[in-house]
């Protein structure tokens, strides 16, 4: 059966995927490895990206979003730009959505148009800061503060790892405006410019075109307008922006693994040993097929899960359960492929060695294997 | 100002399909896309309205089985209706037929200006822009690389192989552009959505008063009668460099009589 002839895919489904498959192979595909030593991605980029309207699921039209949620259409849009096989690309490309869905779900008006609206027509861009360099999966138990004065907020504490954290011109950011636990977070909105706010760059093993940075907070004030939503409210913002981003590190996860199995099948049936392409040894047949089911079993979940998002649904252990069958399958091809093609997948600008390097960011970011399992459990009532 | 795109849906290059052995035409019961080639009329076809300030560019469009995702597309950039005309007899048209088929859905439409790709990526005749000009009693001008728009004056830059002609014509007129010489856009989300319900008709030869006996194999004036594979390339020349390898390489220029 093709993807024309699946039930959850609809001709604009297709016709979008085909357009961001397009928009892959020319501007993405043959770019990654110099964006990778240029340590981030062109802003031209993003205003191309805007041109296709790739920012704007979830995000109502008046501000230049979609005006609707459509997490099929999502799923394809990830698969195809993961095809260009560059985990980096689309984490800094993409960090509006884990960056903006908080301020179009719960920003004012006046906060969105001057914050959403640029970004959407790829003239700036967001980020997310959670973590925190005492720790990450413990949200609940964030350090950074925000104290009311007057009409402002003044943010002291420190976010790390944040992806897209030099260059972003908007950071929703997670702090403490009351006690402790979960009860006492809210999320607020930072200027990029905001004379409190200092940035030093990471570097990585990883994702390298996507730029990652400490954040340190100051005296950081902030005027009241930029809270989202009501104080206090800002776990539950948290958790409800972790639901698409696990799905879409999933959907990513499993079409990194598509392109790591197309790499090796595409070497197996060139390379020859001991007479025989590699294709021919039924030890390398087994690999790829093993290869094979376990992306073809995530990949039909993945779809599974995103049509039930479509239809209202939430769910929350499934969908931690499915990241971890993503990243573990993305983790065994990423392994196989790279025994497949041999030294060649060791080489720098070989996409297998860049996904092999992009296979830890995916199985801890957004919440990493042991906090997905003991969350599904969790859920489950084990 | 009213623009009328003519664009060709044709099986997707990548995957190209098979040559009918029985009618030496290429197999077109696969899913067809928009040619390439046209995009590139299209997207002029979209400046060109934007620059005048306002008004509208409709695409048509001959295609076996009601094909209309070539067409789609070209909405879903922005083009705002569609003419598709699409009828069992059409099978077996040669150029000239193809050209009075589309020159009849033209017709009636009051275009300022008719824009055609210089050629399609499939048959490549390229001579049908120049026969719908004909049978619209239109001027045409080929080879575009920049069209502006003058009051009721086209301007047209003509690509040449020296560099280009500049050619003014009236309008009404037909222009046939030459593919790579703007970047057409792609289609966003909004613009695929919005391409569903846009204004999209199917028509049959009788409703542009023709017959079956004047068009498909019955009305072809030319046939194909031999068709053989492309001559694959051959390997290139490799000149070694021993300190004296540009003089090799100028004089093989030379000899081409490329410099
Ligand atoms: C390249 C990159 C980009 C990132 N981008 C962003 C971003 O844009 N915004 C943002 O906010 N964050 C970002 N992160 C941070 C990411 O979300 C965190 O790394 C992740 O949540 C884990 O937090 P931590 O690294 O502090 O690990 P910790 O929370 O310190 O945990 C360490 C490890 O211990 C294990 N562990 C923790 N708690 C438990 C438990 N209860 N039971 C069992 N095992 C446990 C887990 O395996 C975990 O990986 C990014 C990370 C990376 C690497």
């Amino acid at each position: 059966m093709t993807e024309a002839s699946s039930p959850f895919y609809t001709d604009e489904h297709q016709a979008f995927r085909e357009v961001v498959r397009q928009f892959t192979e020319k501007e993405i595909t043959p770019n990654v490895h110099q964006w990778d030593l240029d340590g981030e991605l062109p802003l031209e980029l993003y205003r191309k990206a805007a041109a296709l309207e790739l920012f704007g699921d979830g995000i109502e039209a008046e501000y230049g979003g979609h005006g609707q949620r459509d997490a099929i259409l999502r799923m394809a849009m990830m698969e195809e730009l993961s095809m260009a096989g560059s985990g980096g690309v689309i984490a800094s490309l993409l960090a509006n959505y884990i960056g903006l869905s908080p301020v179009s779900k719960f920003g004012s008006h006046e906060i969105k148009s001057r914050v959403i609206t640029p970004c959407m027509a790829g003239e700036a861009i967001s980020a997310l800061a959670i973590t925190e360099p005492s720790g990450g999966s413990d949200v609940a138990n964030l350090r950074t503060t925000a104290k009311r004065d007057g009409d402002h907020f003044v943010i002291n504490g420190e976010k790390t790892f944040i992806t897209s954290g030099m260059r972003a011109h908007f950071i929703t950011v997670a702090a403490r405006t009351g006690g402790p636990g979960p009860a006492g977070l809210s999320l607020i909105v930072v200027d990029g410019d905001n004379p409190g706010l200092s940035r030093t760059k990471l570097d990585k093993m990883g994702w390298l075109s996507s730029d990652t940075a400490t954040l340190y907070f100051s005296d950081c004030r902030v005027p009241v307008e930029n809270l989202l939503g009501e104080e206090g409210a800002g776990f539950s913002m948290i958790v409800n922006n972790f639901n698409p981003e696990r799905i879409d590190m999933a959907a990513q996860s499993l079409a990194f693994s598509r392109v790591c199995f197309n790499e090796a099948l595409a070497y197996a049936r060139e390379r020859e040993t001991f007479k025989k392409r590699l294709v021919e040894h039924q030890v390398i047949r087994h690999k790829l097929v093993e290869m094979d089911r376990k992306i073809n079993a995530g990949k039909a979940w993945c779809e599974l899960l995103a049509w039930r998002l479509n239809q209202g649904d939430d769910p929350v252990a499934e969908i931690a359960e499915l990241k971890v069958a993503a990243t573990t399958t993305f983790e065994f091809c990423a392994r196989e492929a790279a025994q497949i093609l041999g030294g060649a997948s060791y080489l720098r600008g070989d996409t297998v060695e860049r996904l092999y390097r992009e296979v830890r960011v995916q199985a801890i970011g957004g919440g990493s294997e042991e906090i997905m399992r003991d969350l599904a459990s969790r859920q489950l009532g084990f | 100002m009213k623009v009328v795109v003519c664009v060709k849906q044709i099986p997707d290059p990548a995957d190209p399909g098979a040559l009918d052995p029985e009618t030496r035409t290429l197999k077109r019961d696969v899913k067809l896309i928009l040619d390439e080639s046209d995009s590139y009329g299209v997207e002029m076809a979209l400046q060109l309205v934007d620059a005048a300030g306002g008004g509208e560019v409709t695409l048509v469009s001959m295609a076996p089985n009601g094909e209309r995702s070539g067409l789609s597309t070209a909405l879903a950039m922005g083009a705002e209706s569609a003419t598709l005309v699409s009828d069992p007899a059409l099978v077996g048209s040669d150029a000239l037929t193809t050209a009075k088929i589309l020159a009849a859905a033209i017709a009636g439409q009051g275009a300022d200006l008719v824009i055609a790709g210089s050629e399609s990526s499939d048959g490549y005749t390229g001579t049908v822009p120049e026969q719908i000009a004909a049978v619209l009693d239109m001027p045409s001008v080929t080879a575009a690389k920049a069209i502006e728009v003058d009051g009721s004056t086209v301007k047209v830059q003509r690509q040449t192989d020296a560099g280009y002609d500049e050619v003014e014509c009236p309008m009404p007129a037909l222009v046939s552009v030459t593919a790579g010489v703007v970047e057409p856009r792609y289609p966003s989300f909004k613009g695929i959505m919005a391409a569903k319900s846009k204004p999209f008709e199917e028509k049959s030869i009788a409703d542009l008063g023709m017959s079956a006996d004047q068009v498909g194999w019955a009305g072809a004036n030319q046939e194909i009668t031999d068709v053989t594979d492309a001559p694959t390339r051959e390997a290139g020349d490799v000149f070694e460099d021993d300190g004296e390898a540009h003089l090799k390489i100028v004089a093989f220029l030379e000899n081409l009589k490329v410099i």
